[in-house]
């Protein structure tokens, strides 16, 4: 196979996998608040009277949106108005090609990265990707002629452009005690260990900059605690004028955002595809124990333990998202200038200290 | 930063709550799906159409006319019910009753459900009990406005719900 096609069908399993999780996860949205909240949830759409739990609520979800009206505002700008859902769902799609999935393997006598693209500022392109999705939130709420949207999309644009400030000095500390941008290097470095039994993730080097990049992160997903571009009880927000597919692609794109900053948690602080003690030969116990295993069972273990880091990132979201209520503006941005960037600050001149001692 | 660590400390306790929620109740969900119904449920919904909550004993419902041993209506058009309603929505027209005993009787009996705010002072009013608000019947949506006004005969042919 040439390399072209490997990349090409890499690059179709991740957006795949990424969008039907997306997909997935505005299902497990609505049946893990349920069960937070002692109700059932959606359960009543069904395919030939199989109703599976309430799975194929997304399908019904999808029809209902396709046959609304494709609404533009009278004296809204058209072009910007449809661009808007497209500009944020494309920045959120691009970020999956940084993810590592696992460790390259061998096929075919040939090394093959389970990784769409592995830059060498593979960190800094999530990064910089992230922060463009804002435009969208911006265009959204400018080309909306609504005054509702365009508070929200000025609200949006202040918060996303506060908390990147935030979220980028998180992971400075993180920078600096990694060898390379590139995130495959940077998951293969939390490998070891630490005192010969912790696993070697970036939690246990950077707790406070853990703490500071999820709640940045989650401000960045601008989901309930911080849905202040939103503000679906106040005013509707950037997506006021929105209805249909245009809308859902928003709400998708919400959903791919909490992927996103599960993926980029699990590679930047728990490891990515690691899984503690498991070396490429099989389990390699702290007090000296060794079980081989063979390397594709190690491989299928990695990828694996991804997914479930992942998994459990996307619920603790979701579960943060219905238990706290909205924060007020003001205490938004003091939560982000006062107490994040400080924080921040203070993280990497703890760094420095420790890793120049 | 006391009160930093007091607010941080606020959310974990919060996020706790609803993670036990969480778990205890997928627990539960779990025992039921596998068939061990004996712990509590899940969740507290009923589950509208196929479950019905049990409505209390004296639960004002949809109306219904009590009938005689012949099956005549117990009512003597005496317009009481009418009279007290304060939405006015009972229209009764009387007639005569060839029995000397009763003399009068009811010709046309109609409640507009569309008006009726379920009060009950009918009922009370009632000095033959020949009106009851008993039926259970709560589900009261129709397609127009005429199928929601009750006509002699259907008040007539209400039954007692049978869980009261």
């Amino acid at each position: 196979m040439s390399s072209v096609g490997v990349l090409l069908l890499k690059i179709v399993i991740a957006l795949g996998w990424f969008l039907i999780l997306a997909l997935l996860l505005t299902w497990v949205e609505r049946k893990q608040s349920a069960v937070m909240q002692d109700r059932i949830g959606a359960n009543r759409a069904k395919i030939f009277g199989l109703r599976m739990f309430g799975l194929f609520q997304p399908f019904a979800d999808a029809i209902k949106m396709m046959f609304k009206e494709d609404f533009v505002p009278a004296f809204g700008d058209k072009v910007l108005h449809t661009l808007a859902p497209f500009i944020s769902f494309f920045f959120v799609a691009v970020t999956v090609a940084v993810i590592p999935f696992g460790p390259a393997v061998r096929i075919g006598g040939e090394d093959v990265a389970l990784q769409v693209y592995d830059g060498s500022a593979g960190l800094l392109f999530l990064l910089a990707m992230l922060s463009l999705g804002v435009y969208g939130i911006l265009l959204s709420g400018w080309s909306s002629r609504n005054r509702w949207g365009l508070i929200g999309g000025m609200r949006g644009a202040a918060q996303l452009i506060s908390y990147e400030i935030a979220l980028g000095l998180s992971l400075i500390g993180l920078i600096m005690i990694y060898p390379s941008l590139r995130l495959s290097e940077i998951v293969a470095a939390q490998g070891g260990l630490l005192f010969g039994f912790l696993p070697r993730w970036g939690i246990f080097l950077q707790p406070l900059g853990f703490l500071v990049f999820f709640v940045a992160a989650i401000a960045e997903t601008k989901r309930v605690p911080f849905d202040l571009p939103e503000g679906e009880s106040e005013i509707i927000g950037f997506c006021a004028e929105y209805g249909g597919l245009k809308w859902g692609l928003f709400m998708l794109t919400d959903f791919m955002e909490i992927i996103v900053v599960s993926a980029v948690a699990t590679t930047l602080f728990f490891g990515g595809w690691q899984v503690p003690w498991l070396a490429a030969d099989g389990l390699r116990w702290p007090w000296g124990g060794h079980w081989p295993m063979a390397s594709w069972v190690v491989v299928l273990i990695q990828v694996a333990a991804f997914q479930v880091k992942v998994a459990f990132f996307c619920w603790l979201q979701i579960l943060l998202r219905w238990t706290y209520p909205r924060i007020r503006y003001d205490q938004l941005m003091d939560l982000g200038w006062k107490l994040l960037i400080p924080l921040g600050l203070l993280n990497v001149l703890a760094t420095g200290l420790i890793a120049s001692l | 930063m006391k009160n930093a660590w007091t607010l941080l400390w606020a959310l974990v306790k919060g996020a706790w709550i609803t993670a036990r929620h969480f778990f205890s109740n997928l627990w539960f969900h779990a025992l039921r799906l596998i068939g061990i119904k004996k712990f509590r449920p899940g969740a507290v919904t009923i589950q509208y159409p196929e479950v019905k909550r049990v409505l209390p004993s004296r639960y004002r419902a949809a109306h219904r006319l009590m009938a005689r041993p012949d099956g005549k209506p117990r009512c003597v058009a005496c317009l009481l019910c009418a009279t007290v309603c304060p939405s006015e929505c009972i229209v009764v027209e009387a007639a005569e009753d060839p029995d000397p005993e009763v003399q009068k009787t009811a010709a046309r009996f109609e409640i507009d459900l569309t008006r009726c705010c379920f009060c009950g002072f009918c009922v009370e009013a009632c000095p033959e009990d020949a009106i009851r608000m008993d039926t259970g019947k709560i589900d009261l949506a129709a397609r127009t406005r005429a199928q929601l006004t009750l006509t002699l005969a259907e008040l007539l042919a209400g039954k007692r719900d049978g869980s009261i």
